[in-house]
């Protein structure tokens, strides 16, 4: 019964917590087109199926070296990295804002760069 | 030596911008940034089956103590963290000193993925992430990597490394990172674009011009012709891999 | 019918081991997480020895996953009756541990978070993918084994259905000794022995789990095992660890006689410093010798402690032998240019050492609790606690002296 009512109360907290986050309003992501002019595609498609275009295109890419595809990774960061952080990622990062905004997690960062046009200096091992 | 063996692919690649780029010229309109431009260039055909990309070395001419390979692989691939335990480190390409006991002759040669035609990597791999591309290069997908490092076990020649800390300063056009395997491409993304290896380019900077990269297919290329004429060799030939990196002069 | 009936476990003693098992555990994962989030460089694996301690446990735990399930096929598949009624705690173990032992591997996983990728994308040539079909339907074989043999109703299907589980098992631990079997590239491995090696590997490594979880439930519930049930079981034990050593020594000639991995094998047996010394002292002298002894000897045979001491040497020992054969393997150079002397910046042609960080060992040995508190949880839920009707059995002339 103690044990009940403890979980009880915990879950009445959580969800109140999760209200007062709601009535504060959850940020909106910031995007911020830093080359306003037309992407590969509309915005609509571009919203709903960029992680597909890009999905395939990266089999492509790696698997059967076609290159130069129109939806491509480091075109995507090319034109949308901000021009302060010169990254897709970061707080207000045009990548990062709409997918914390939206509570997607993606992998790309723990390989590709998210910097635009980096350029790396290797050492001597 | 150093130059691009294969001529006719990469003219035709050359051609095939100069015209997609013309596309490109023609299609624009106001308000279009010069970056859609290379956007809107055609894309290319992709690795063919007809090509087998190889590279010849000839430990004659290799220097030892030379390391320009090795650097020039690390710069271009963006090998650069730096590990406590230099045995968890990456090595992509590495240069390996030989002694005969007996006669005491002493080699010097890189060693890197030889990109067999029979990779024991791509069968060991559970997930198919260690593949292998028409043309011969073998890569890693790190896309579908678990990190198990089952290759590394397969691997006769300690080819493979697997990234043990989180990395930040890759090159946009070699993503890397921590908890896949990783190896020698061949610099894909040079190769792809019709340049050859940096390593290879490196040697020939360095005026050792030891390494040679072509298509071992095309019966006109250095390559082919050298391998014809000379007696290279297979490193563990008894495995009977067919592999794509051949020396000369061991 | 005399049918010794279990005794009612007191709850304290239950949940404190319970809270510990569950700790560890924890633990364990724990150090999983950090290896993830900090990488691999935390651990004391390395770009030459890639597989360590996490390796020698979960393969460990995975064999005897296999073996274990032997006490029910014994009972059900070739009729012994004496083993029956440890049938379902046998599948149960078998259950637990290649769970605990998968836990372990995967959780090592460079990328841990992608272990669905392996189960969406199979690659047919590679043993690590047969792998992907051949654990998820020995457990729904041997489920299904438990369900018929704990089911009265469906005791008919028992024979059936361990018998499919019978022939898996022999075919999954094929699989596993394939993982190494098939490896052309490094002396240690690559032979057609350790198929059937791992086999009778986890014919010992089993039933001497089995022979301690069921002393130690025995003796939680105040109940005897028959002596002459033990005296069954323990010369069982003294077979597996006979036939271990005999396919050890047969593996070690095969690679001098047939592979001629001449230094290999004296690396390995004679001069690797910390490699020999384990397989020696630890594999041959601790881990079967001794236990042969305490099996054998007169003056210790009759004992049940001795019977329990064999079995946690044969475990011990067992773990002695996997770390010998994985990192030891590992830690022989690559013989890529035969004859020569080699050296690179890359410890080409030089003898690696290994010594496991803390997550390393926190892992494994959380993997072992896994198993432990899954099993503490299983037997008290159902009733896996063998009972033997000992009237029915000195009738049938199972229990001669």
């Amino acid at each position: 019964m103690v044990r009940l009512l403890a979980l009880m109360a915990f879950l009445i907290m959580g969800a109140v917590a999760s209200l007062a986050a709601h009535a504060a309003g959850v940020p909106k992501p910031v995007i911020k087109i830093e080359n306003p002019g037309q992407c590969i595609a509309a915005t609509e498609d571009m919203r709903v199926n960029h992680m597909n275009m890009l999905g395939h295109q990266r089999d492509r890419s790696l698997r059967q070296g076609i290159r130069g595809e129109k939806a491509n990774l480091n075109g995507c960061i090319n034109c949308h990295a901000s021009k302060t952080t010169g990254s897709v990622i970061g707080k207000d990062g045009f990548c990062e804002s709409c997918h914390t905004y939206t509570a997607v997690k993606v992998d790309c960062w723990q390989c590709h760069q998210p910097k635009a046009g980096y350029k790396a200096a290797g050492i001597k091992p | 030596m150093t130059e691009p063996n294969d001529k006719s692919r990469r003219g035709f690649l050359g051609a095939a911008a100069v015209g997609a780029a013309g596309l490109g010229v023609a299609a624009i309109a106001p308000g279009l940034h010069l970056i859609e431009v290379s956007q809107a260039s055609a894309p290319s055909q992709g690795a063919s089956s007809k090509v087998r990309w190889g590279m010849l070395i000839d430990t004659t001419k290799c220097a030892s103590g030379c390391d320009a390979c090795v650097k020039a692989c690390n710069t271009e691939n963006g090998i650069n963290e730096v590990l406590k335990d230099p045995r968890q480190a990456s090595q992509w390409i590495r240069k390996i000193d030989l002694k005969d006991p007996k006669s005491g002759i002493a080699h010097s040669l890189p060693m890197m993925c030889q990109h067999c035609e029979h990779p024991p990597c791509v069968d060991v791999c559970p997930t198919g992430a260690s593949m292998k591309r028409a043309d011969g290069i073998v890569l890693v997908d790190r896309h579908t990597c678990i990190g198990c490092r089952y290759c590394m076990l397969a691997c006769p020649y300690k080819a493979r490394s697997f990234v043990h800390m989180t990395l930040t300063e890759q090159n946009p056009e070699v993503p890397r990172g921590q908890g896949c395997v990783e190896s020698c491409t061949f610099c894909v993304q040079r190769v792809d674009k019709g340049q050859i290896p940096a390593c290879v380019e490196a040697c020939a900077n360095a005026e050792h011009n030891a390494m040679l990269f072509g298509d071992l297919n095309d019966l006109n290329s250095a390559i082919a012709q050298r391998v014809a004429q000379v007696k290279t060799t297979q490193v563990r030939a008894d495995l009977k891999l067919n592999v794509g990196v051949r020396y000369q002069g061991i | 019918m005399m049918i010794q009936q279990q005794t009612k476990t007191d709850d304290g003693a239950f949940y404190f081991a319970l809270a510990v098992g569950g700790l560890i555990s924890a633990i364990g994962v724990a150090a999983a997480l950090y290896m993830e989030i900090m990488g691999h460089q935390v651990s004391g694996m390395n770009n030459q020895v890639f597989w360590g301690l996490p390796h020698v446990f979960g393969i460990f735990l995975i064999v005897a996953a296999s073996g274990v399930l032997n006490v029910a096929s014994i009972g059900s598949v070739f009729g012994k009756k004496a083993y029956k009624p440890r049938g379902p705690l046998s599948g149960l173990l078998a259950i637990v541990l290649l769970a605990a032992g998968l836990a372990i591997i995967m959780l090592d996983l460079g990328r841990a978070d992608r272990v669905i990728i392996a189960a969406t994308h199979v690659n047919l040539t590679s043993v690590f993918g047969w792998n992907m079909i051949l654990y998820p339907v020995f457990f729904g074989l041997v489920g299904l084994y438990v369900w018929t043999l704990m089911d009265r109703s469906k005791n008919q299907y028992s024979k059936t259905v361990g018998t499919a589980a019978f022939i898996w098992r022999l075919v999954m631990t094929t699989g596993t000794g394939s993982i190494f079997g098939f490896i052309i590239a490094r002396q240690a491995y690559q032979s057609a022995i350790l198929a059937p090696m791992f086999i009778i590997l986890s014919f010992a490594w089993g039933l001497a789990i089995f022979l301690i979880v069921q002393e130690i439930m025995y003796a939680r519930s105040k109940m005897e095992l028959h002596p002459q049930l033990r005296a069954r079981m323990k010369n069982l034990l003294g077979v597996f660890i006979g036939a271990v050593l005999y396919f050890v020594a047969v593996y070690h000639l095969t690679n001098v006689y047939y592979a001629k991995q001449f230094e290999f094998t004296h690396f390995i047996l004679v001069s690797g410093g910390i490699f020999p010394l384990l397989f020696w002292g630890g594999f041959v002298l601790l881990g079967s010798v001794v236990p042969l002894l305490l099996l054998y000897a007169p003056g210790f045979n009759e004992n049940k402690g001795s019977v329990t001491a064999a079995s946690y040497l044969t475990i011990a020992g067992g773990l002695f032998l996997l770390f010998v054969f994985i990192i030891g393997g590992q830690a022989y150079p690559l013989d890529m240019f035969p004859g020569m002397q080699v050296t690179s910046s890359f410890f080409d042609g030089k003898v690696d050492s290994y010594t496991p960080s803390l997550p390393e060992i926190l892992l494994s040995v959380g993997g072992f609790a896994i198993a432990f508190t899954m099993t503490l949880v299983g037997v008290r839920v159902l009733r896996f606690m063998p009972q033997d009707d000992v009237a029915k059995l000195q009738s049938a002339g199972y229990l001669h002296d």
